[in-house]
């Protein structure tokens, strides 16, 4: 039996591509484990890093480093001139992972793509519920089953998506994670043996890199796809090394145990700098922390009274003290790496004794209110508790007298969304596709009001540009309306736009062509090492 | 010694339903939704929400779903992950060789360190050595795990470079569990290195999570011998012109053996949750961190079997004590 297991373990070591002469291997300190390797029903940031972009690809993506989009597993597109159909023309010849659980037959075409969508979709696809408790948040969160009418094969390598209404996001959409393609032959040939649940975690798709062996918890390892439709990458065994503690993280970089690694410790950030062995890369996050005002509410109802409560905070001393260095001030919703960002717009200037005169004028004294604070720490607010605190202290210096009021997180979030909420609310936003309707559509329009827009602000004039902005697909013409946009938004004052906050990656010197995506993800497709 | 056996394990069954009780309420009790915390940031609408419930379970009376849940327990059926949607009792056996390694090493060091350390104090009761060991025992007592392990990690990996960071083997080693115990299937694998790669990453995390342990037991080896060499036996053994050695060594030390015994099935608990710490620190992939992670995600399922399941291994632990108890101590099992 010994001599068995000695044997069958030695086979295996011997089919690792680990170690391989000359071969080049990247270590990425990964910060959580994911929770399996189908992109579509998942929601994490890790999960998608793990699966969506080393395993799968898209119709479409994001350009590296970019919130554009561009074409990949569709070669091209047209959109009709009503807007309610696009065309794609996929790429011939892609290949799907050979792995030792399936062999493909046939490359990727229309069914694919189908099959893709509508797992997610229709609630008689034998994948709808393949997992237990299965949600597909994404599909869900980003309205897809409203915006979709049908997804039709013209023939193998075109692909027809008939929308219920124009809408110049959805290619944004279909660049995100959600929306990887998996491999329909696959998930038949899974379901006729009964093994549906195999698609999570015996992954095929048609990316850079392929699944050797996951360890629970412990280590992913990938190598690269020989017949990637793009070539094969220069990293031959790309590895994940799951580190769960940010301090820990930062002593594995500097001793070589890793070569890349996301999100260091605030505290740690000076140490890694002065690593003469790392290089620490920065980039503003696709994020905004902000404070909402609920307008229904007297007297935040009267915009004069907004714009002097935000006049009175002091968002310099704000991010210098809680951000360490770590962010900027935002003047609009949307950060500035976001297109269409409107840096004309002029920010609320600091001044406690002009907005002491305006709360005068608008005939407010004693003002009492409830402030609220996030129980935890978020990308766009890393303490919102500390936050608070300062706010109070100058609104204070202008007479109103804030009571600080905190929940459990997910209970914090469903009390902000009642209507009938009573004080200004703190909350952020991470950016999904970086498309500026992902922020004024998902965040302040009038739909959102009960789910996201903690503001309960409904402004006619906002809600028209917006709408018209996202049913627009002159990519000048929507920049226009949103940058109109943001100025009705400054003007009107729902929310204090608070900061956005930096990000760091944190890496070996050896690690060459890294390039930080402003949507958050960890990519390293492209990624080379020197030797 | 059969009846007391099972007189034991009789007495397991409502230690397990009050634990099960336990962890199906205090997962309960802690806020937040587990619903709304899978949902991420653009939350489920109402009736979604009601629809998941009514899937979950979530929408019957407290009482009917413990029942449900013993119910499914008493099958071995300990539920899904939400997150990862993989049945929970495969991940914990995934996990659990991890867990038992370091814990076996903890006890290991706790053991070889604390008794010797114990008895030499006790023998030279007042002494230097007594006063330096009972010091570091105490401080070793009062030593904040997570605070600890960083130490470690920064001093002997970072500034020494003398062992890894963390993890269970170094990342050139590549082969699939056999066993789970990275130490057998690493000599399994034959291959030159892989071994010792093994035994380097256990050293800081095993002396970590033995810290505690070890003072606990240094400290009881002492008092027990301090009484055991105080009795008339011991005197009489001294009169009698024993070596020193032997009446230390066979005399008394077999008879303080019983409460050091007591002392280190007792400790189970205690590792259990310094393995929690522990793992997390050094990213070592056993069912701490797991509980950890699962109570960060709102991993309803996992927390509350994760939990039963640990509880079921130290109630087993225990059982063992017990039982060796009785066979060092005939006493026991005839007084009860």
């Amino acid at each position: 039996m010994f001599r068995k297991l000695t044997f069958a373990a030695a086979l295996l070591a011997a089919t690792a591509i680990s170690g391989a002469a000359g071969a080049k291997t990247l270590v990425y300190c990964s910060e959580a484990s994911p929770a399996h390797f189908d992109p579509g029903p998942m929601t994490g940031g890790n999960d998608f890093d793990a699966s969506s972009h080393t395993l799968y690809n898209r119709l479409v993506e994001f350009k590296d480093g970019t919130t554009d989009v561009e074409p990949a597993l569709a070669e091209s597109w047209t959109v009709s001139d009503d807007g309610l159909e696009i065309t794609f023309k996929l790429r011939p010849g892609v290949k799907f992972h050979t792995q030792p659980w399936f062999t493909p037959t046939r490359d990727f075409n229309a069914d694919d793509v189908i099959f893709s969508f509508e797992r997610q979709w229709k609630q008689d696809n034998p994948y709808y519920t393949y997992l237990p408790n299965l949600t597909w948040d994404y599909f869900g969160g980003m309205d897809m089953a409203s915006a979709l009418k049908a997804i039709e094969k013209v023939d193998d390598l075109t692909v027809k998506f008939v929308l219920t209404a124009p809408n110049a996001p959805m290619l944004a959409n279909l660049a995100m994670d959600f929306a990887a393609i998996l491999s329909k032959e696959y998930a038949d040939k899974l379901a006729a043996e009964g093994k549906k649940e195999q698609l999570s975690t015996q992954p095929v798709g048609t990316g850079p890199f392929q699944l050797v062996d996951y360890q629970l918890d412990a280590v992913i390892r990938y190598a690269a796809f020989p017949d990637y439709w793009n070539g094969k990458r220069k990293i031959d065994d790309l590895i994940f090394a799951i580190t769960t503690d940010a301090g820990v993280r930062a002593q594995k970089l500097k001793a070589g145990e890793c070569d890349i690694m996301p999100y260091p410790a605030p505290a740690d950030i000076a140490g890694l700098q002065a690593d003469p062995n790392l290089n620490v890369m920065e980039q503003e996050g696709l994020n905004i922390g902000y404070m909402a005002y609920n307008v229904t509410e007297k007297p935040f109802d009267d915009v004069n009274v907004r714009k002097a409560l935000s006049m009175a905070i002091d968002k310099k001393a704000i991010i210098d003290a809680v951000y360490q260095g770590a962010g900027q001030v935002a003047k609009n919703l949307i950060p500035p790496t976001m297109w269409s960002y409107n840096d004309a717009v002029e920010d609320d200037r600091y001044d406690p004794e002009g907005a002491k005169k305006l709360l005068a004028d608008a005939g407010v004294s004693d003002l009492a209110t409830d402030l609220w604070a996030m129980p935890v720490s978020r990308p766009y607010n890393p303490n919102a508790q500390r936050v608070a605190e300062m706010i109070q202290a100058d609104w204070a210096k202008i007479g109103v007298k804030a009571n600080i009021v905190s929940y459990e997180w997910t209970e914090y979030r469903e009390r902000g969304k009642q209507k009938e909420r009573k004080g200004p609310f703190q909350i952020g936003w991470t950016g999904d596709n970086g498309d500026p309707d992902n922020f004024f559509g998902v965040l302040f329009s009038c739909a959102a009001i009960g789910t996201q827009n903690y503001s309960v602000w409904c402004n006619k004039e906002f809600d028209d540009l917006i709408n018209k902005a996202k049913a627009a697909s002159d990519p000048a013409e929507r920049t226009r309306l949103y940058e109109q946009a943001q100025v009705v938004f400054k003007a009107e004052e729902p929310a204090l736009t608070l900061a956005h906050s930096k990000v760091f990656m944190p890496m070996r010197k050896r690690v060459l062509n890294y390039v930080m995506s402003p949507l958050g993800n960890h990519r390293f497709v492209n990624v080379d090492v020197a030797d | 010694m059969l009846s007391y056996l099972l007189r034991k394990i009789a007495l397991l069954v409502p230690t397990f339903i009050g634990i099960s009780i336990c962890a199906f309420a205090f997962i309960r009790l802690l806020p937040g939704d587990p619903i709304l915390a899978m949902a991420g940031q653009y939350g489920v609408t109402p009736e979604r929400y009601a629809e998941l419930r009514e899937q979950f379970g979530y929408n019957l009376p407290i009482w009917q779903q413990y029942l449900t849940y013993l119910g499914q327990v008493l099958t071995g059926d300990f539920g899904v992950s939400l997150g990862t949607k993989r049945p929970v009792a495969t991940e914990f056996a995934t996990l659990f060789p991890a867990t038992v390694e370091l814990t076996l090493a903890a006890v290991l060091i706790a053991v070889v360190v604390g008794i010797p350390a114990g008895i030499f104090a006790a023998v030279k009761r007042g002494s230097w050595f007594d006063q330096a060991t009972m010091s570091v025992a105490l401080t070793g007592y009062s030593m904040p795990i997570f605070w600890w392990g960083l130490l470690l990690i920064i001093f002997f990996s970072g500034y020494l470079g003398w062992t890894p960071v963390s993890g269970r083997i170094g990342i050139q080693h590549f082969f699939r569990p056999v066993t789970g115990f990275m130490l057998i299937d690493s000599l399994l694998v034959g291959r030159p290195g892989a071994f010792w790669s093994a035994v380097s990453h256990l050293i800081l995390p095993a002396v970590v999570l033995a810290t505690i342990p070890l003072a606990v037991i240094a400290r009881q080896t002492r008092s027990a011998m301090l009484e055991v060499l105080g009795e008339d036996y011991v005197r009489t053994a001294r009169a009698k012109g024993l070596s020193p050695r032997r009446v230390v060594g066979l005399h008394a030390f077999r008879n303080a053996l019983i409460p050091v015994v007591t002392t280190i099935g007792l400790q189970m608990g205690s590792l259990m949750a310094g393995a929690i710490l522990t793992e997390t620190i050094f990213s070592w992939p056993g069912i701490g961190k797991w509980m950890i992670d699962s109570i960060g995600k709102r991993d309803y399922v996992v927390v509350q079997s994760g939990l039963l399941l640990i509880a079921l291994v130290v109630m087993v632990v225990n059982l063992v004590v017990d039982v060796l108890y009785a066979v060092i101590n005939p006493r026991i099992r005839v007084a009860s």
